[in-house]
């Protein structure tokens, strides 16, 4: 009633004009109070913001609480629980070992190779150390490995970075060494693009299924979502513009911005190579949004198929669209085998993006020492055209064996023609059609069969009862344990 | 400022009172207000106008102060809503990084949710040249201008070299350590590094990226011999991170969420501003330090800009000190310590203790005390508020290497510095090259000692030709600089008579050294003169140099 008295007054006509203002105003007032309050935790409510003035009415010493990490470490400290970390960690506690350990569990969930390690080890003992400390002059110069250098690499290196892409990219394609920053591996390089191109609380696009360490790499530190558009089998998990466009419409209807498309080619975990039509498509429907697109290319040089691979700079240098907007991520880790030398690489077509990564170098630059390795093993010709034809050899002959395994298992395989890896259809192992029997067939594999496989769950794939299984760090002679023990464990479940 | 709003509407109210009084005609602008509150007045319509207009008003004054506040975030989706339209995107990406520097302590704002309402409502922009994220701009346009970057580049131009180049800008800018520790016993001891180090199955597979155990190892016991075996540390409490940037990023990520602050004494290192502010969204609160306490920091001040901060409701989460200081090269005395420590008790806040240049104590008299020795018989719950900061490129004087540590006691810090290294890994071949130099202690020693004679014996010489010239420097006993005091020298005591001194020695001494203003020095007129990259030859080039500017600048007053 004390509320309504005066607004009585108001309609009465007395004092209409000053309570009348009021009355709204103290509502504006208390409504932006009660706004103001609410906003300060903006990461994470269940912090509460305000306890520094709490402790300091405690005498030193007693009854302090302990001081807190920021709200955003804790979700980083704690564990995974991710499937594909789950195996990860647990393949280290017990490692498959031909002659050691045969009841160890066997990895087929990191992409690594190691087909190529004999070529690999004969150009390191030959070139090693002349390669380290090779100055300008001929004479060895510690100071010429030692010093502070730009941190966006050396020349040298990203011209010889330039020429080693274009040359695994079938040579359609050239590179300017402008346009490229050196990385300390691929998991920087899309940080820092991710930083460069959404704010925190934008969002990037992203086919599924897709490489589950995206999640850490892009969410942990910038704030950027990742929206799964979601890919079928029966499209061969391939992208279309139709469910970009939903998705896009989707998230837009949620309020939150996307900034862009994130896509890997050839995709990881599936293998397959996207089409000069599909990429096409992307970047038209990319221009139409004014998004940006990034492409993952860090398996372009493991391409064992028959179909073309063809890189997204190859598309942009066309000129149909306006290419400041596609970026490239790159790195040697899984091409050259050599992922304990971090090395990647960001290729934008957008000035400001290769100038803020350079600044943002000071972060993940690869030390100097690695560039002069690098360098020398880059423009070695010879060797890199052998050493690509060997590797995409070995990798062609390892997946038609590991294929054919598993098919007089009956079990199918998505069709591929890239990467160290392929992508199974367990879904005939499966008790149930759905996440959980997926989940269960996982922790199966990995107690009952020993074997680690990323289920498509980690990769957020829709359909149930795929596994990713990487082939290339396997020794010819494992794939028929692999196999067996693939057998028993469906016998067991059988009977 | 909502207080007036009533009080305007009233007086507003007298306003037409008065107008009403006179009956005065409605034909001027303002009367087109007045006149509905003619009406008002007069009874007519009382409650609805009378709350419609203050509310239209407060209306305005909000969406007056949001897009204020928009701008000067510098970023965020106002970017992209300027890319609506498109050709404006580059104008409105200008004025922003100006602004934002001043206003950086507005980012705590980035985490409001935001209106998105009209990028949804703009047509499909199809054409436009897409704009990167707002947060980026700051990195893009930071710093360019600040004479850091400026010498550094001039450097880069126009080198120095005894013989090659006898004109060129000689570099007392940057921390590198490359002349003093490459005599020819550790060029042949780094030769035999690599090659025991590298072997191919050893460098190319996947490796731990917070670092292999073994190279935890060597850097604890690196760590103890650089303190002096006064503290053993654990190398469980380790984490290998690429350069101490990252190491300090890391730990501001960790330790402090977007829109809090840090407390940093000045003057300071000048990296900290891209170490600490780029990525993270934590903020620099800098707690001046004066020449007449010899610039060491005191509790008081701290206090006082913790409270002034607190009452600006920003949250202070920890306080960054380095020790040996950078860029005074002063000590802190186990006393501050403690004292700091208290400090961070009673605050319950965090410490970073940036201890990179521990291995570079030159002199002889002040004893370097770690942080991790002032904790180790705390409890538990002390010692979890306590990161320490380990440069090994710096010691070892391999900046090239890139390789840095973080050790904390605190558990959470630990693992989630752990996943995040991933994203600025040791390389392996850097691992197993660290591995082969450090962990054989004879050869630590052997290094740590060679290093200290020589930083001692260039630093003794440039003061010495210094004072001779005039400048004082204050005491220094550790890293690789010297904190000169050219408050003489410049014409007018203000940062602008400090940039052109700065200038002179730059264009006129041919000289790259970092003025006060870089590392924060609310005094002018200091200068961080880095004689680690000096060999003995070149004092005497040096101090000529600088005469010749001395004498310009006396020949001018």
């Amino acid at each position: 009633m004390r509320l309504i008295v005066p607004l009585r007054g108001v309609i009465q006509g007395r004092g209409g004009l000053f309570v009348g203002s009021l009355i709204p105003c103290c509502l504006f007032y208390f409504l932006q109070l009660y706004l103001k309050r609410r906003r300060p935790p903006p990461s994470d409510p269940t912090e509460l913001p305000r306890t520094s003035s709490r402790t300091n009415l405690f005498s030193r010493g007693n009854s302090i609480g302990r001081v807190r990490v920021s709200s955003r470490a804790v979700p980083v400290a704690k564990p995974s629980d991710s499937p594909y970390y789950i195996g990860l960690e647990r393949v280290k506690t017990d490692p498959y070992d031909r002659i050691k350990n045969t009841d160890g569990i066997i990895q087929l969930g990191l992409a690594e190779s190691t087909l190529c390690f004999d070529l690999l080890q004969r150009w390191m003992s030959e070139n090693l150390m002349e390669s380290m400390m090779q100055s300008d002059d001929g004479e060895f110069n510690i100071s010429s490995i030692a010093m502070y250098k730009p941190f966006e690499g050396l020349l040298e290196l990203r011209v010889a970075f330039a020429d080693f892409m274009s040359r695994i990219m079938g040579g359609n394609v050239s590179f300017d060494p402008s346009n490229m920053v050196i990385t300390a591996g691929g998991t920087p390089a899309i940080e820092v693009l991710a930083f460069c191109l959404a704010d925190h609380g934008n969002a990037f696009l992203i086919p599924t299924p897709y490489y589950p360490g995206f999640d850490r790499d892009i969410k942990f530190r910038t704030g950027v979502e990742l929206i799964p558009v979601h890919c079928r089998s029966s499209d061969n998990f391939t992208v279309t513009v139709s469910a970009l466009e939903q998705a896009l419409n989707q998230a837009r209807k949620r309020g939150s911005k996307v900034s862009g498309i994130l896509f890997s080619n050839p995709s990881n975990p599936v293998g397959n190579i996207l089409p000069r039509e599909t990429l096409q498509d992307i970047l038209r429907f990319a221009q139409e949004k004014n998004i940006h697109v990034i492409s993952d290319e860090i398996f372009a040089g493991s391409v064992y198929g028959d179909k073309e691979f063809v890189s997204m700079a190859e598309i942009a240098g066309l000129g149909e669209v306006d290419k400041s907007r596609v970026h490239i991520i790159y790195g040697l880790s899984k091409d050259l085998s050599i992922p304990g030398f971090r090395a990647g690489v960001i290729y934008s077509f957008h000035e400001d993006v290769v100038n803020a990564a350079k600044k943002l170098m000071r972060f993940s630059s690869v030390p100097v020492p690695v560039q002069r390795i690098l360098i020398s093993l880059l423009s070695d010709v010879r060797f890199i055209e052998e050493y690509m034809t060997a590797h995409r050899q070995r990798i062609r002959d390892k997946h038609i064996r590991f294929v054919e395994g598993l098919k007089q298992l009956g079990i199918p395989c998505a069709e591929s023609g890239g990467g160290l890896y392929c992508w199974v259809d367990m879904s005939s192992l499966l008790t149930s059609y759905s996440e959980k029997g997926e989940l269960d067939l996982f922790e199966k594999l990995l107690t009952v069969a020993k074997i680690n496989a990323t289920p498509g769950t980690a990769c957020y794939c829709i359909e149930p009862g795929w596994f990713r299984c990487c082939f290339t760090a396997l020794a010819d002679e494992d794939i028929p344990v692999i196999m067996e023990r693939i057998r028993q464990l469906r016998e067991s479940s059988r009977s | 400022m909502t207080r007036t709003e009533p009080n305007r509407s009233r007086s507003s109210n007298s306003d037409s009172e008065k107008n009403s009084g006179n009956g005065g005609g409605g034909r001027t602008t303002a009367m087109r207000v007045i006149v509905p509150l003619q009406g008002v007045v007069q009874g007519r319509g009382g409650l609805f106008l009378g709350s419609v207009i203050p509310c239209a008003f407060f209306y305005f004054l909000q969406f007056y102060l949001k897009r204020n506040r928009k701008n000067d975030e510098s970023d965020n989706s106002g970017e992209q809503n300027s890319s609506a339209s498109s050709s404006s995107s580059p104008n409105s990406g200008l004025p922003d990084p100006t602004r934002s520097q001043s206003a950086g302590h507005l980012t705590e704002l980035t985490g409001l949710p935001r209106s998105l309402s009209r990028i949804l409502l703009s047509p499909r922009n199809s054409g436009g040249a897409v704009s990167v994220s707002g947060r980026v701009n700051c990195v893009l346009k930071g710093g360019d201008s600040s004479p850091y970057y400026v010498g550094q580049k001039r450097v880069e131009e126009d080198p120095y070299d005894e013989l090659g180049n006898p004109d060129g800008v000689i570099q007392l800018g940057l921390s590198q350590n490359i002349k003093l520790s490459f005599d020819d016993w550790v060029l042949e001891n780094a030769k035999e590094a690599i090659s025991d180090g590298l072997s191919i199955s050893g460098i190319a597979s996947y490796e731990p990226s917070d670092g292999l155990l073994e190279l935890k190892m060597a850097v604890a016991g690196f760590m103890s011999e650089a303190t002096k075996n006064s503290v053993s540390f654990d190398p469980s409490q380790l984490v290998l991170t690429s350069g101490a940037s990252s190491a300090i990023e890391i730990l501001s990520f960790c330790l402090a969420d977007s829109g809090n602050a840090f407390l940093v004494p000045t003057p300071c290192s000048p990296g900290y501003d891209g170490d600490v502010k780029w990525r993270t969204g934590v903020d620099i609160i800098h707690v001046p330090c004066r020449s007449a306490d010899n610039f060491n920091m005191s509790m008081v001040v701290l206090d006082r800009a913790f409270y002034q901060a607190k009452k600006r409701g920003v949250r202070i989460r920890g306080i960054i000190i380095s020790n040996p200081s950078n860029p005074m090269g002063s000590l802190l005395s186990r006393e501050n310590l403690y004292a700091l420590l208290d400090f961070a008790r009673e605050r319950n806040i965090h410490i970073i203790s940036n201890e990179i240049f521990a291995g570079s104590v030159h002199g002889e008299e002040g004893e370097f005390v770690s942080m991790a020795e002032i904790v180790d018989t705390e409890e538990n719950i002390d010692r979890e508020r306590v990161h320490i900061v380990y440069d090994l490129s710096k010691d070892l004087s391999f900046p090239g290497l890139r390789s840095a540590a973080i050790y904390s006691f605190n558990e959470s810090v630990l693992s989630a510095s752990r996943k995040l290294t991933t994203l600025s890994p040791v390389s392996s071949p850097t691992q197993h090259l660290l591995i082969s130099a450090i962990s054989n202690p004879k050869n630590v020693q052997r290094l740590v000692k060679t290093n200290r004679q020589r930083l001692q014996s260039i630093y003794m010489e440039l003061v010495k030709g210094l004072k001779e010239l005039g400048i004082e420097c204050t005491k220094s006993n550790g890293g690789f600089y010297c904190w000169a005091d050219m408050r003489g020298l410049i014409s007018s005591y203000s940062e602008k008579g400090e940039i052109e001194l700065w200038n002179k020695l730059l264009n006129i001494g041919k000289i790259n050294v970092i003025p006060g203003s870089c590392c924060h020095c609310i005094e002018p007129g200091w200068f961080r003169i880095c004689f680690s990259n000096l060999s003995e030859r070149d004092v005497p080039v040096v101090m000529n140099r600088i005469r010749k500017v001395c004498q310009t600048c006396k020949s001018q007053n």
